[in-house]
């Protein structure tokens, strides 16, 4: 792919690393989906103007 | 774990940043038309757009009303009478707008912070606005096609349906940006276009009825603000990650090259 001479944590083992950045990936993915998808109304209806104008499906 | 400590401490700065952008951004552009919307709405439809009492509203209702609402998926819903709690009109929903858009900017940093690192990292700012050009394209552009921003009081198909469809077309999009851009075969970059047009040839799903008390004016309006708004959004986090990210490893230019 590319080779990238300096990264973050270079000293842990590219296993470590995979799971690192995954779990970092499912964390984002988690915290976008409870704002941005949840189905609880209190939730929809906190952020009801930000899904509305982040084109996240709504109502 | 210090490599997920620096990718959440990366992404936190830089949602916090972008977030707070996007926040002021939205209270110009986009809210200000949203309330609009809200008071045709209830002038149009006389029903609160907090959705859980709108199919039974509009079930004795006009014909083209109801169809607007995604009955099913919502009588299913255990609280089908009560609205539940919502943030009071004014400054409580704006501060609520706020969180919302610092929390998302997050998990949105962290998506990008993690996929970036796995082809070698954001080196600076200017591969970081190519980066959120990025993002902007899967989570904003893509889905948009085929599911416009809309408005509340403006037909829809069945939510969960559309949140399917939205998150298939994001990673579909995601994965054929990254085949395009990373992999040299021909083949592959042939897949990556296929991949990218291809909930686009599915369809998205529609409502039975397009009629709406919304002016196709206000709506076309709301399109264009989100979408700009979002484009800011995305390169303000690109380029704040990229910035942060060299500021961390101290070598803001080094990485130069291995991206575009």
């Amino acid at each position: 792919m590319n080779t990238a001479s300096v990264s973050l944590g270079a000293s842990v083992s590219s296993q470590s690393r995979f799971m690192q950045l995954a779990l970092a990936a499912l964390l984002g993915i988690f915290v976008m989906g409870f704002v941005g998808f949840s189905h609880i109304d209190a939730v929809h209806n906190a952020a009801h103007d930000y899904r509305h104008s982040m084109a996240f499906p709504c109502h | 774990m210090t490599l997920f400590r620096n990718v959440v401490f990366i992404a936190a700065i830089a949602g916090l940043v972008a977030g707070v952008v996007l926040a002021c951004l939205q209270a110009y552009a986009t809210v200000p038309l949203i309330l609009k919307a809200e008071v045709y709405e209830q002038a149009g439809g006389g029903h609160q757009h907090e959705h859980a009492a709108a199919p039974a509203a509009n079930a004795t209702d006009t014909n083209a009303m109801s169809s607007a609402a995604p009955a099913p998926a919502e009588a299913a819903a255990p609280p089908a009478e009560d609205e539940g709690w919502a943030p009071a009109d004014g400054f409580e929903r704006f501060a609520f707008n706020v969180v919302a858009n610092i929390v998302t900017g997050i998990g949105f940093a962290l998506i990008l912070v993690a996929v970036s690192e796995f082809a070698g990292g954001i080196g600076n700012w200017r591969q970081g606005v190519f980066w959120g050009l990025a993002g902007f394209a899967v989570f904003t552009l893509a889905p948009g096609l085929g599911l416009p921003p809309e408005l509340p009081a403006m037909p829809a198909a069945d939510l969960t349906q559309r949140q399917i469809w939205w998150t298939a077309t994001a990673v579909a999009t995601a994965a054929g940006l990254g085949l395009l851009a990373f992999r040299k075969s021909l083949p592959l970059a042939i897949l990556a276009v296929a991949l990218i047009v291809a909930p686009h040839v599915v369809g998205a799903p529609q409502p039975d009825s397009f009629e709406t008390p919304i002016p196709e004016g206000l709506h076309h309006q709301f399109v264009v603000a989100v979408t700009l708004t979002n484009l800011v959004f995305w390169l303000v986090l690109g380029a704040v990650v990229g910035v942060v990210r060299g500021r961390f490893t101290g070598t803001a230019t080094s990485l130069r090259g291995s991206f575009a």
